[in-house]
């Protein structure tokens, strides 16, 4: 289960669901390198539909490395490689013939620093996806209030929709970079510490729509914090470094690792004895 | 070791960048151009489109055609961004073509006169009319040289000083400096001669290369500061606010934190201003004027420099003296070029620094 290795390249992931005709977010054998820094190692994960997981571990672990390769952002660092498959309902997402942007429609990210664009209006930051690529969409004033809702931005900004996103506080920023991402209805929302910056209450009403959101869709969640992992997610991975690449050491139901990992590193790390 | 004992683990798992174009799609696109271009040759042989701009429609419009067919299976989003890609490239490739003719013109017609003692020899023993293996123009080199770096002495501090006055200071006088700074780029070559002739040249008796220089600088500091200004604009307040709250004052932060931030960006102002003063011939004639030998000395009389030297060649209007002139050029087009591939060297950050070093680090390896 833990150390995997060379020969685990081509094997199919175990964790969570075997099925063939798989359906969600799957990698296999994922590698990332920034120039000549082995930065991840070896990662088989599968996200099924409908469900969140958290992924957690020590800082500098490849978290962040790993969940911009699910959306191909990692190629835009100038000397960044990969290897290994990630495919989206089991096409290969890195297939030459695969245009990175519709990809990335499909696949959604929240960052870690919210980043409206301050030349726009909250409004305008909502539907900004939407302009963007192009979408059909004739309902906007709907698409603004349900995303802010499920933001738990809407009660606090509806009077002033035409203010630019710029002149929130981080926290909201951040609830206004959820509703961004919410507009476009990606299939997949990968989330890098999205909860970081924000308030207790907010966190759990970004909790509550992660929750919606995985009625439909695929969520994965980088997080520091335990309690927000058992909360919200179904599954959870475990990442360490020892130095090397980070690597995935355990991935389960989220209840087992919590309770009853396999790995003794896992619980240390669960019950913060390390890291 | 950890790292080592992790490599060995992973050993035969070779990093790949599948993003990346690789080199038999390229060579596939070089080919399809080049057989579109001859395409577009024969479709101007045989209809009313002629010559380059009839070549250059017709190629575009066939690269168009090519792409929309290509696309036709893919959505409308796809097509439009391969169709506005072709468009953008072209007009890229349009933009190159003045500054292509301009180089190769000069390139064809100053390449006569050029042999090694062009760039060391000065015309004392020669004149515009003799033979191309005597005489040069390594007195208008130096010349030039001397006055544009005493020009950068001047101006580069004072542009990046009024750059921080205006971006980081934002005293009481900054809608003034910055008035003063904008109309002074409008102010003709000529006069910013005529000014440095009556405040340096007269009082002083006599032309000289300081003169020179004094008016280039004239003339390159609105450039400076105001690239400067425009680049330290571009450094984010959170920087600045890390240095307060470590308990910086505003001076040491704007010298330790924000200047070294936009380093490359100061230098390529200071680039700029050379590039815009580098050529200016008026204010020249008016300063530091011309002669056929070295001068060394910036406050010892009339001090010849490129642009008076190509001038005062074409004046001359014999076949050889025009070549010569053409060179001149050519030297002033290469100066300039050099110039700005030594600031990107200077500019480069420790960060872009390290990363070239370990390419090139693996490109060793791979050959051994
Ligand atoms: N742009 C980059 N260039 C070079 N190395 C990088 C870059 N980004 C990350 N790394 C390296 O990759 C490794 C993993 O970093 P990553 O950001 O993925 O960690 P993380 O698990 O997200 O940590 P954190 O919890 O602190 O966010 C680190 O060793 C880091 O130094
Ligand atoms: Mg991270």
């Amino acid at each position: 289960m833990t150390q995997q290795n060379v020969d685990s390249t081509k094997t199919v992931p175990q964790q969570f669901d075997a099925s063939p005709d798989f359906r969600g977010l799957e990698t296999r054998g994922a590698h990332a390198w920034f120039g000549t820094h082995h930065a991840l190692a070896d990662v088989s994960l599968r996200f099924p539909e409908q469900t969140v997981t958290g992924l957690i571990g020590p800082s500098g672990c490849g978290k962040s490395t790993f969940i911009r390769l699910l959306n191909r952002m990692h190629e835009f660092i100038p000397s960044a490689a990969m290897a290994g498959e990630i495919l989206l309902n089991g096409s290969d997402i890195y297939a030459p013939s695969e245009d990175p942007a519709s990809i990335r429609l499909k696949v959604g990210m929240v960052f870690q620093k919210p980043n409206p664009f301050p030349a726009m209006t909250i409004r305008e930051n909502v539907l900004a996806g939407i302009k963007l690529a192009h979408l059909k969409r004739d309902n906007h004033d709907d698409i603004v209030e349900q995303c802010l809702s499920r933001a738990g931005l809407w009660k606090e900004v509806k009077d002033r929709l035409g203010a630019s996103g710029g002149s929130l506080s981080g926290g909201q920023q951040q609830r206004l970079c959820i509703a961004r991402s919410l507009a476009v209805e990606p299939q997949v929302l990968l989330m890098d510490e999205p909860c970081s910056a924000l308030d207790p209450g907010s966190t759990l009403r970004i909790e509550e729509t992660i929750k919606e959101l995985a009625e439909k869709i695929t969520v994965v969640i980088v997080t520091h914090n335990m309690q927000q992992a058992s909360r919200v997610s179904d599954f959870c991975a475990f990442f360490l470094t020892d130095g090397g690449p980070g690597y995935l050491v355990e991935a389960d139901a989220t209840r087992k690792i919590f309770t009853n990992p396999t790995d003794s590193r896992t619980a240390d790390y669960v019950q913060g004895k390390f890291g | 070791m950890i790292t080592n004992s992790a490599t060995d683990r992973y050993q035969g798992i070779e990093p790949l960048r599948p993003w990346a174009v690789t080199r038999s799609t390229r060579l596939k696109n070089l080919s399809r151009s080049l057989a579109f271009a001859f395409v577009a040759f024969l479709v101007t042989l045989v209809t009313p489109l002629a010559k380059i701009d009839g070549w250059a429609v017709a190629f575009l419009l066939i690269n168009i055609a090519w792409i929309v067919g290509q696309t036709s299976r893919l959505g409308v989003k796809e097509r439009r961004d391969a169709v506005l890609r072709v468009v953008f490239t072209s007009l890229a490739v349009l933009a190159f073509i003045p500054w292509m003719s301009i180089f190769i013109t000069v390139l064809l017609k100053g390449y006569r006169a050029i042999y090694p003692g062009y760039f060391f020899s000065d015309m004392r023993t020669s004149t515009p009319e003799d033979e191309f293996n005597i005489g040069g123009a390594g007195h208008a080199i130096v010349g030039s040289l001397i006055m544009v770096a005493i020009a950068t002495v001047v101006t580069l501090p004072l542009g990046i000083l009024s750059g921080i006055y205006l971006t980081e200071v934002r005293g009481r006088l900054t809608f003034l400096v910055r008035f003063i700074v904008q109309s002074m780029a409008g102010v003709p070559s000529v006069v910013a001669g005529l000014f440095i002739f009556t405040t340096i040249v007269q009082p002083m008796g006599k032309y000289s290369g300081m003169a020179g220089g004094l008016a280039l600088a004239v003339l390159m500091l609105p450039t400076v500061s105001r690239t400067a200004e425009e680049v330290l604009k571009l450094v984010p307040d959170d920087l600045r606010s890390a240095g307060y709250a470590l308990g910086a004052r505003q001076w040491r932060t704007a010298i330790m934190v924000v200047l070294p931030t936009v380093k490359s960006g100061l230098i390529t102002a200071g680039i700029l201003g050379v590039a815009r003063v580098i050529g200016e011939t008026a204010p020249l004639l008016l300063t530091s004027l011309n002669t056929n030998g070295f001068v060394w000395n910036p406050v010892g009389g009339t001090v010849a420099s490129l642009p008076t030297y190509i001038f005062s060649m074409f004046m001359y209007g014999t076949e050889y003296s025009t070549s010569r002139a053409w060179t001149g050029s050519l030297v002033l087009l290469a100066l300039v070029f050099g110039f700005f591939v030594l600031a990107r060297r200077l500019g480069a950050t420790a960060a872009q620094k390290a990363q070239t070093d370990s390419r090139k680090a693996k490109k060793l390896k791979k050959k051994s």
